[in-house]
């Protein structure tokens, strides 16, 4: 059942995806060669409940942190760490959500390391821009295969391949709703967008294959071939108007990787 | 081509007709035609004019629906 939500509703979603944005801006400015994952979930978990707010990751299906922190060829779902440090040359996509009043948030973004290859910074703003296509479709009376499609022309136009074994979702009251929504087309297929719904976008774009595979831990998703995978996500309301980023960041909105 | 998802909306009463039908006013200001669903009637819900409920309609029809809850 596709839920749609109604204007106040959104207006409450607008305020916890703000809330997440500006947990995500505050990160970004810890990104460094020497921090370790725990440290960051530690500080995105303080500033969450120091707002009112509840980490809407931790303890979701047996979750352990606040954050999702994935380096290079992890693509999503890993586990923030005291062992695991950032180095220069290095991808980390830091994904999580938060629940306010209870609505949920969901956004992801992929950050750089001091300076990082060509090859990579690449793949990073490939990934971006494929995003702000997909938001570009986001009008009623499209179709959700219109927003797939926008994602994975964009990757493979690049050289790029889209994970097709995780999607993004609805979003509202619960954390994953209806629709899916495939990184993947066809175009011109699937549910018809409506004023009122509210989508979880989110493209997972890897440098080699598609295919991925889970670490022992029993959550961290890798690239079966090692190769480096880039994820960003935004929460996005269908209105009459078109899409609304309810997750834009705070302090730079737009394009977060230099185009 | 897969059938179409049931969509969910919020609603209040404007009016109780026989039958268990109501006229129920969407919050984008659409008014539909509501049946209350089996499973409240089988609980004994009541629902009067001006309660806020929530509304299963088929994108097929979208004049009427089945009223699947109602707040508080």
């Amino acid at each position: 059942m596709i839920r749609l939500k109604s204007e106040r509703e959104i207006g409450i979603l607008r305020k916890s995806n703000e809330l997440l944005a500006r947990m995500h801006d505050l990160l970004e400015q810890y990104i460094e060669p020497g921090i370790t994952t725990f440290e960051l979930d530690r500080i995105a978990e303080d500033f969450v409940m120091r707002h009112q707010a509840i980490p809407a990751f931790k303890g979701y299906q047996g979750f352990p942190a606040t954050l999702c922190t994935s380096i290079n060829e992890q693509v999503v779902h890993g586990i923030p760490s005291k062992d695991v440090f950032l180095r220069e040359g290095d991808i980390i996509s830091i994904d999580s959500g938060v629940i306010f009043e209870g609505y949920y948030s969901d956004a992801a973004r992929t950050h750089m390391v001091g300076v990082v290859s060509e090859e990579t910074r690449r793949l990073c703003q490939v990934t971006e821009q494929s995003l702000w296509k997909a938001i570009a479709q986001c009008y009623p009376g499209n179709r959700i295969g219109d927003i797939g499609w926008a994602v994975e022309s964009h990757a493979m136009e690049a050289g790029y391949q889209v994970v097709r074994d995780y999607v993004g979702h609805g979003i509202g009251r619960h954390l994953h709703e209806l629709p899916n929504v495939p990184n993947y087309g066809p175009p011109g297929k699937g549910t018809e967008l409506m004023e009122g719904l509210v989508l979880a976008i989110e493209p997972m774009v890897n440098r080699g294959t598609s295919e991925v595979e889970i670490l022992e831990d029993g959550w961290t998703v890798v690239t079966a071939d090692g190769s480096q995978s880039a994820h960003y996500e935004h929460s996005v309301a269908i209105t009459s108007n078109g899409p609304l980023v309810l997750s834009e960041s705070v302090s730079h909105p737009g394009f977060m990787t230099k185009q | 081509m897969a059938k179409e998802e049931p969509i969910v909306m919020e609603g209040s009463i404007v009016e109780q007709l026989p039958n268990a039908m109501f006229r129920v006013e969407l919050e984008n200001g659409h008014q539909i035609l509501a049946h209350i669903s089996g499973k409240m009637r089988m609980h004994f819900i009541r629902i009067l004019p001006g309660d806020k409920v929530s509304v299963e309609m088929s994108p097929y029809d979208l004049k009427r629906g089945r009223i699947i809850y109602r707040e508080k």
